[in-house]
């Protein structure tokens, strides 16, 4: 059984559920944009549906409520170590589909990549409820569809949510929420509504026979091209819904006890340092070989491990270079090249 | 109670307090250092060493008993330096262990040549024990060290030791200052190697990455498939967990998979 609320009555909800829940949604920060008298897309606390900003894209994806890009380990004093405690909010994020799709690729990562689960990331994922906003049109960039993350299974989420001028169409799919928020749901209008999804973005993707990739397209002057045009300040990582990577990190508060925190903050793979060792050598000097490295992880590499792509298509990454590489456009160029057998 | 590894199952961040119970000076900037451990670990394995406040470093395991490891240690930054001035009773800071290791079963009753330049020695140093006290694990045992110079001779007691149980041959890139021993790269003595049972050899190949790819060739030139061929590679582990990303090559997260390959299963891996 699907509802229909009006406006008020959702807000109601809302502020009944920020007794228990942080809401996050995508916001508009007024003059907080890179450029002067521009403004800032992003996540952030709402109050209410009005505080949500619908028409435009984030320039950051929800993954730093689950992934923060600071996060302390553990703290230390004089030898003993104490885990970071944790905090006692749970969270509701409104997240479009790509977005909560990342959080599938992030899951794999965190919690079934390596011989054990990632503890810090794992007590934030399971206090998250995703509520699902339905997103028909898309934005200039994205090419979700192509990415096959335009859509959302039923078991995503929480609540799927239609906006209507005059109110909300949602489905509601957690039992939590039915006994304790929505709990006169019987007087609330009783609809069906199909959730619908994107079927055709203006950008689309042709993603490379992965059959026919070689090592070969490795040396393509396709990646000389980034070489010149990169200047690896990472935007691109720090955007991505998906990007995983962090850097462990210790900071020493006072010599004399011994105390201190060790920390870790988001990497990415575009950036210096990203694979330098103990003595300096590192690998992939190239800003070119980094775009391939990155290229194939999205589109390759993470999908011969887990079976599905880590891209999600929403093109955060184009919108944000300040050197124009378009991702998109960088994955087709591969598939031609892929397909010429060059 | 193994409260490593009770440790690691709570929270694998959290770090282990070893003492250090005996330090050998290998050379004027590597180090030795022998610390309780209560580890379950495998030849070729590597922790994540650290002291609180100046970070963690991944570092193989350069041998062990159930009661100790070791850890030969390179002074080239902000921890490791501190490392150094520790002294026996100080501690450091364990978790682990980490990677694949040299899996036994991949070279028992085998002919086994383990061809190291420098400290990569050090990660297969626990199976050249492991062969010295159990020669007859093997059809034949034989290791290729390569150094650069006399002052960068690495576990120059052990050498001796082994050199009683099965052949080690030194050599020196730039003099003639070991022992009065050869003289060489590395790759010119694979090439004099006279291997009788290919098919029954194994090559454990672990060095800097330019000895690694020519020693590699010497032995291809002798007719030695690729899948008889190990290496054991060294990228920057920040976790060891498979997180973190920063080893990844490919679809391959070192940290997990590796160190130790199969040279057939990498040798186009790209980073």
């Amino acid at each position: 059984m699907d509802y229909n609320l009006s406006k008020e009555k959702f807000n109601q909800l809302l502020s009944e559920l920020k007794q228990e829940y942080q809401i996050y949604a995508p916001v508009r920060k007024e003059n907080k944009g890179t450029y002067s008298a521009n403004d800032l897309i992003t996540y952030d606390l709402i109050d209410n549906l009005d505080d949500i900003e619908l028409n435009k894209k984030s320039k950051y994806s929800a993954k730093e409520i689950v992934f923060p890009i600071r996060e302390t380990l553990f703290h230390f004093m004089d030898g003993e170590q104490k885990m970071a405690s944790e905090d006692e909010e749970k969270y509701i994020i409104f997240l479009r589909p790509c977005d909560r799709n990342a959080f599938k690729r992030l899951d794999k990562i965190f919690l079934e990549n390596g011989p054990e689960e990632d503890i810090y990331y794992k007590r934030l994922r399971e206090k998250v409820k995703f509520f699902v906003i339905e997103c028909t049109e898309g934005f200039d960039s994205c090419f979700c569809v192509s990415m096959d993350s335009n859509e959302v299974e039923r078991d995503d989420y929480s609540a799927f949510l239609r906006f209507r001028e005059d109110g909300i169409s949602f489905k509601l799919n957690d039992q939590e929420l039915k006994n304790n928020y929505f709990t006169d749901v019987n007087d609330f209008e009783k609809i069906n509504f199909e959730a619908q999804f994107i079927q055709e973005n203006k950008i689309k993707v042709n993603l490379p026979d992965k059959d026919k990739i070689t090592n070969e397209v490795f040396e393509n002057e396709l990646w000389t091209e980034y070489s010149e045009r990169c200047i690896a300040c990472g935007r691109c990582n720090t955007s991505c819904p998906t990007c995983s990577c962090f850097t462990v990190k210790d900071v020493l508060y006072d010599e004399n006890k011994k105390s201190g925190e060790r920390f870790r903050r988001w990497a990415g793979c575009h950036i210096d340092g990203f694979t330098e060792m103990a003595g300096g050598h590192s690998f992939r000097e190239e800003h070119g070989d980094r775009m391939r490295y990155k290229t194939m992880h999205k589109i390759y590499d993470f999908a011969e491990r887990f079976d599905f792509d880590m891209c999600v298509g929403c093109g955060r990454c184009d919108d944000v270079c300040p050197e124009y590489i378009s991702f998109s456009k960088c994955i087709n160029k591969l598939s031609q090249i892929v397909e010429e057998g060059a | 109670m193994n409260t490593a590894v009770e440790k690691r199952k709570i929270n694998p961040y959290l770090t282990h307090k070893a003492e250090i119970l005996k330090i050998f000076k290998e050379t004027e900037v590597e180090y030795t250092f022998r610390l309780e451990s209560d580890f379950n670990l495998n030849f070729g394995q590597f922790l994540e060493v650290s002291i609180p406040g100046y970070g963690e470093a991944p570092i193989s395991v350069s041998n062990f008993t159930d009661e100790w490891l070791e850890l030969t240690i390179r002074k080239v930054g902000k921890l490791t330096d501190k490392i150094h001035e520790l002294q026996e009773g100080d501690h450091l800071y364990l978790r682990g262990p980490y990677g694949n290791g040299f899996k036994l079963e991949n070279y028992r009753d085998k002919n086994i040549i383990v061809a190291a330049g420098g400290t990569g020695l050090a990660p297969v140093r626990s199976l050249i024990e492991y062969a010295n006290n159990n020669l007859d694990d093997f059809s034949d045992f034989e290791v290729l060290a390569g150094f650069k110079n006399a002052q960068s001779l690495l576990f120059e007691r052990d050498i001796k030791r082994w050199r009683e149980n099965f052949d080690v041959l030194l050599t020196v890139d730039q003099t003639c200052d070991i022992w009065g021993e050869c003289v060489g790269l590395i790759t010119e003595h694979i090439a004099e190697l006279h291997l009788d049972n290919i098919e029954n050899t194994e090559i454990i190949v672990v060095g800097p990455p330019p000895m690694m790819k020519y020693s590699i060739i010497e032995f291809q030139k002798l007719g030695v498939p690729d899948d008889q061929i190990w290496v054991s590679y060294e990228r920057k582990m920040h976790c060891g967990l498979g997180k973190c990303g920063h080893c990844k090559i490919e679809d391959s997260y070192v940290c997990v998979d590796g160190p130790v390959y199969n040279y057939a299963d990498v040798k186009e891996i790209k980073d």
